[in-house]
């Protein structure tokens, strides 16, 4: 027995050991930015705080990047809802009321979601500049609306399968109609699956970049763009910067934190059924 | 299934209503702009008009009383969203491959595939991309697994404080690529001297110096390698994740037999467990692999446009919006998408194919 102990010490090391790597560049973001500013120092990097903790780091970093996490937030939320009521429908379509040829579509729709949007990206910012939606939020939500269609569908219509045949036949027979049985049948039983696709799109288009830095002009930046920028201007402290970074990751990280089962849900449902 | 239509005159009257509403808003948008907060939404109303209009035309489909229709009908305004911004910006994007367009504006003279001859075999960045989306396609996804892996089979030995360790192994894929490009590009920091800073000042701390490293500052081709730490560091969780999945939907029956014939826990990992987690292997590849073939952000947080760690999608970026090369842009971006799909589509047949036999 004393063996099989031993074996299970070495295992919580390497699992301690690996914990610290995965924490590693969120301690230096929150430690630095935790510092008084007289304190921040390269050479001291690693190096706690000597006196006392102040949040002027982050107070700094949110200055920068304010009118940018407003912008992802006023982007975000609509993307998510909309994105979440057109996937659950299609999913429903695509599960439920099959037709000759819905698997073909349905495989056609979730290529989508694997292209490279480089192939796409020049005849989109020429279609988005001639309809005047280029530039700005509405398009940017726009567009990821449109590219959202797979991922949504996909983790919808997986989740509407597992919704047994037999009620949405039995309720075919008692007469029901297609709205009516995802009204009073498919919709409340929806709240975990639109959990998963909300939370999933929501962080999906916080945490986009390519459309964000293409489609949209620089009072408009998404947060990732804005710290993107921000990290390239040599104006900014790198203290500064840790702060802001760490403002930038949190909507997504708390979402995580919070609801992580969901977002775990969401992450498994992209890999298909294997 | 019969084949009916009822009139309804509730429903009748609704549909012309919408129908109405919806060329109404149509005509008058088509003659105005439409500012709300000093937002162009013009576009976004006729799109809601249209749908407004296209609601009239379903409730109509409804009466048919034929739900195959309805279901088509319903599903026609994705359909067409897809079709056009997938598949047709795909062929627009080959047709402009196809062109000399370099400059502003469009230039739709045909040059056959000179473009991709000129990438493939006159351009040394080019290359230099191919050599690089290789070498961190092969240290990504070779390291996400194993390391996945070896965190699932770690993670399925039951130990105490099993969950948060699982959350703390996947929470940096909740993060963005652009943030911890930059944070990593700290820690990774390739400074010497008294400007030692980053992972190399934590390693000089501890008295692990022979740890210290130059980093993605490395010359090539092996600087490219190091940015492959970040990725793994984001993403070995998402194999974990579907590691401990599959070890955890083999029967607890299985390894009890393997146990009874007198196979240890390792064969029984090695012999037993591992094999029937090729399928799991084969989908993070798929997945994993798609995503190194893309990777751009990452790079772009990390790398600045360093030219030592271009990839294609950068490659794409800044010869079409900085050189206005749009006829090289777009070449970039179809090879991109031809490898991925080469990658991806046996794939999906595969699994739409399995799927259909259930």
């Amino acid at each position: 027995m004393t063996r099989r102990r031993a074996i299970r010490s070495v295992f919580y090391i390497v699992l301690l050991a690996l914990a610290v790597f995965y924490l590693l560049p969120v301690y230096l973001m929150v430690l630095t930015g935790l510092k008084p500013f007289n304190e921040v120092d390269l050479k001291t990097m690693w190096d706690l705080p000597t006196s006392g903790l102040r949040i002027e780091n982050f107070i700094a970093g949110y200055r920068q990047l304010a009118p940018n996490l407003r912008n992802s937030l006023a982007m975000v939320i609509p993307e998510a809802l909309l994105s979440s009521l057109l996937g659950s429908f299609n999913g429903y379509l695509l599960s439920k009321w099959k037709f000759r040829g819905s698997n073909v579509i349905f495989a056609l729709i979730l290529f989508g979601m694997f292209i490279p949007y480089q192939s796409i990206l020049i005849p989109l910012v020429k279609f988005m500049q001639t309809i005047n939606l280029y530039g700005d939020l509405p398009g940017l939500i726009l567009v990821h609306i449109i590219y959202g269609i797979p991922i949504t569908t996909l983790i919808f219509r997986n989740y509407y399968a597992g919704i047994g045949t037999e009620i949405v036949e039995a309720a075919r027979i008692d007469g029901g109609s297609l709205f009516g049985i995802y009204h009073h049948i498919i919709l409340p039983l929806s709240a975990p699956s639109f959990a998963v696709v909300i939370i999933w799109q929501f962080t999906q288009a916080w945490n986009e970049f390519l459309f964000a830095v293409i489609l949209t002009n620089q009072s408009n930046w998404p947060v990732t763009v804005a710290l993107n920028n921000l990290a390239g201007s040599q104006l900014v402290q790198w203290n500064v910067l840790m702060a802001a970074t760490f403002l930038a990751a949190l909507p997504t990280l708390l979402v995580y934190i919070f609801l992580g089962r969901f977002f775990l849900r969401g992450l498994m449902a992209g890999a298909l059924k294997g | 299934m019969t084949r009916s239509f009822s009139l309804r005159m509730p429903q009748l009257i609704l549909a012309i209503l919408l129908i109405l509403a919806g060329i109404l808003s149509i005509r008058f948008l088509s003659g105005t702009e439409l500012e709300i907060a000093g937002k162009n939404l013009t576009s976004i109303a006729l799109l809601i008009s249209g749908l407004v209009f296209y609601s009239g035309v379903l409730v109509i489909v409804a009466m048919f009383e034929d739900e195959t229709i309805l279901s088509m009908a319903l599903l026609f305004p994705s359909i067409v969203a897809v079709a056009i911004f997938v598949y047709g910006f795909i062929g627009w994007s080959i047709r402009v491959s196809l062109s000399k367009w370099k400059g502003l504006n469009p230039d739709y003279t045909w040059v056959g595939l000179k473009q991709y001859t000129d990438l493939i075999f006159h351009d040394q960045r080019f290359l230099i991309d191919v050599r690089n989306t290789a070498v961190f396609t092969v240290g990504f996804i070779l390291g996400c697994l194993i390391l996945g892996l070896g965190l699932a089979i770690l993670l399925d030995q039951k130990l105490k404080g099993e969950s948060l360790f699982r959350s703390i192994f996947l929470f940096p894929m909740s993060i963005s690529f652009i943030a911890s490009g930059v944070v990593w590009a700290w820690l990774m920091n390739p400074a010497t001297g008294s400007r030692t800073t980053g992972l190399n000042l934590l390693f000089q701390n501890l008295g692990l110096d022979f740890l210290i490293s130059t980093w993605h500052a490395t010359p090539p081709p092996w600087g490219m390698a190091y940015t492959v730490i970040p990725a793994v560091w984001q993403l070995s969780g998402f194999a974990m994740a579907l590691y401990l999945g599959g070890i955890r939907s083999i029967s607890e029956e299985i390894r009890e037999a393997a146990r009874v014939d007198g196979a240890s826990e390792l064969e029984i990992y090695r012999y037993v467990i591992l094999p029937m987690l090729s399928p799991v292997t084969l989908s993070a590849v798929i997945i994993l692999g798609h995503m190194s073939l893309k990777i751009f952000d990452l790079i772009v947080a990390l790398g600045r446009k360093d030219q030592r760690l271009d990839v294609p999608g950068i490659y794409m970026w800044t010869t079409t919006f900085d050189g206005t090369n749009y006829a090289q842009g777009a070449a970039i971006g179809i090879l991109m998408l031809i490898s991925v799909a080469i990658l991806v589509v046996p794939y999906l047949i595969t699994s739409m194919r399995a799927e259909a036999e259930l």
